[in-house]
């Protein structure tokens, strides 16, 4: 009874460190990791949500927002989850082509959104809005820059792990790997829905 | 549970890795999520009303938990996988709403 219980579990794939759980420990790590970044993105959105109206000086939220071309980055930040998630698929069926070719789409994807984050960066200091002209800026600064970040490691990643899976220099489980860098990036694509809908399209 | 029943529970479990949606299933999601961001940012052009707030907070739900349970396979996985994410989650939730509340930011907006 037990065991069948345990046969229907999903969380542990051939070659990882399983937990008395029957689980994959790295897969529960990740699990915990995403959980705690709940917290840290939790407070740069609450902070930006409380400051957002705060401008002493500089522009306000709504007039320097480009909501067109922050629409675009979004829909490519989207769908480079659905090419993250097919190179996932890729790796589980041992498709080694395929899966290096979805990561590597996923990560030029991951470029695009961060090239026109780093557009509008410059795009909004010249319209006045610098790190600590207001506390608008600060926060907005704060929060979508620690977004970039996570999306810039993630790039890192995704383009190791092409070069290790090139040179068959992944440890233990590859598809166990991929998924978790997925789980990884896709956790900044729903942290990128978040802030879109509270940042961006809903007026201060 | 023994060393030699997890590593039989690990075996069985290589058997079913291969959760998950198949490869035109996660297009036709992706298309999904597509069209709900255009509603999204159709809301910046045409004027919902009283449910321009809702609308765009449930799609952004909608999209969310999409996302977290077909590519992140959480509705497929382990149980305790979903509990440590939505652990985390509500935390976060419940701490910055009492953060926020502390500052009178909900009164603000009524």
């Amino acid at each position: 009874m037990a065991e069948s219980a345990i046969a229907h579990d999903h969380g542990v794939s051939h070659g990882a460190h399983a937990s008395s759980t029957g689980l994959s420990n790295n897969k529960m790590g990740m699990w915990m990791f995403l959980g705690s970044e709940c917290l840290l993105f939790g407070g740069l959105i609450s902070t930006y949500m409380l400051y957002r109206g705060r401008v002493s000086s500089g522009p306000q939220p709504n007039n320097i927002f480009d909501i067109p071309f922050t629409s675009v980055s979004s829909f490519i930040l989207l769908m480079s989850s659905l090419t993250m998630v097919l190179a996932v698929s890729s790796a589980q069926r041992k498709d080694d082509r395929n899966t290096n070719l979805w990561l590597t789409i996923t990560a030029l994807l991951g470029a695009t959104f961060v090239g026109g984050q780093v557009y509008e960066f410059t795009a909004f200091y010249r319209e006045g809005l610098g790190f600590t002209t207001s506390l608008f800026g600060s926060s907005f600064y704060s929060l979508t820059g620690f977004h970039g970040v996570h999306v810039s490691v993630g790039i890192i990643m995704l383009m190791a792990l092409v070069g290790m899976n090139r040179n068959n220099r992944i440890p233990g489980d590859k598809a166990e790997v991929v998924e978790l860098i997925g789980l990884y990036w896709h956790f900044v694509d729903i942290i990128w829905i978040i802030i879109f809908t509270l940042v961006y399209l809903i007026p201060s | 549970m023994s060393t030699a029943t997890t590593h039989e529970a690990a075996t069985e479990n290589h058997e079913v890795e291969h959760h998950g949606l198949s490869d035109k299933q996660y297009i036709v999601i992706a298309l999904i999520l597509a069209a709900l961001t255009a509603i999204e940012v159709s809301t910046y052009y045409v004027d919902f009303g009283p449910f321009f707030m809702p609308t765009l907070l449930i799609l952004m739900v909608i999209k969310f938990v999409t996302v977290v349970s077909y590519f992140m396979h959480l509705k497929f996985d382990n149980k305790i996988f979903s509990y440590l994410f939505y652990a985390g989650l509500l935390l976060a939730i419940a701490v910055y709403c009492g953060f926020l509340a502390t500052f009178k930011f909900f009164l603000k907006q009524g």
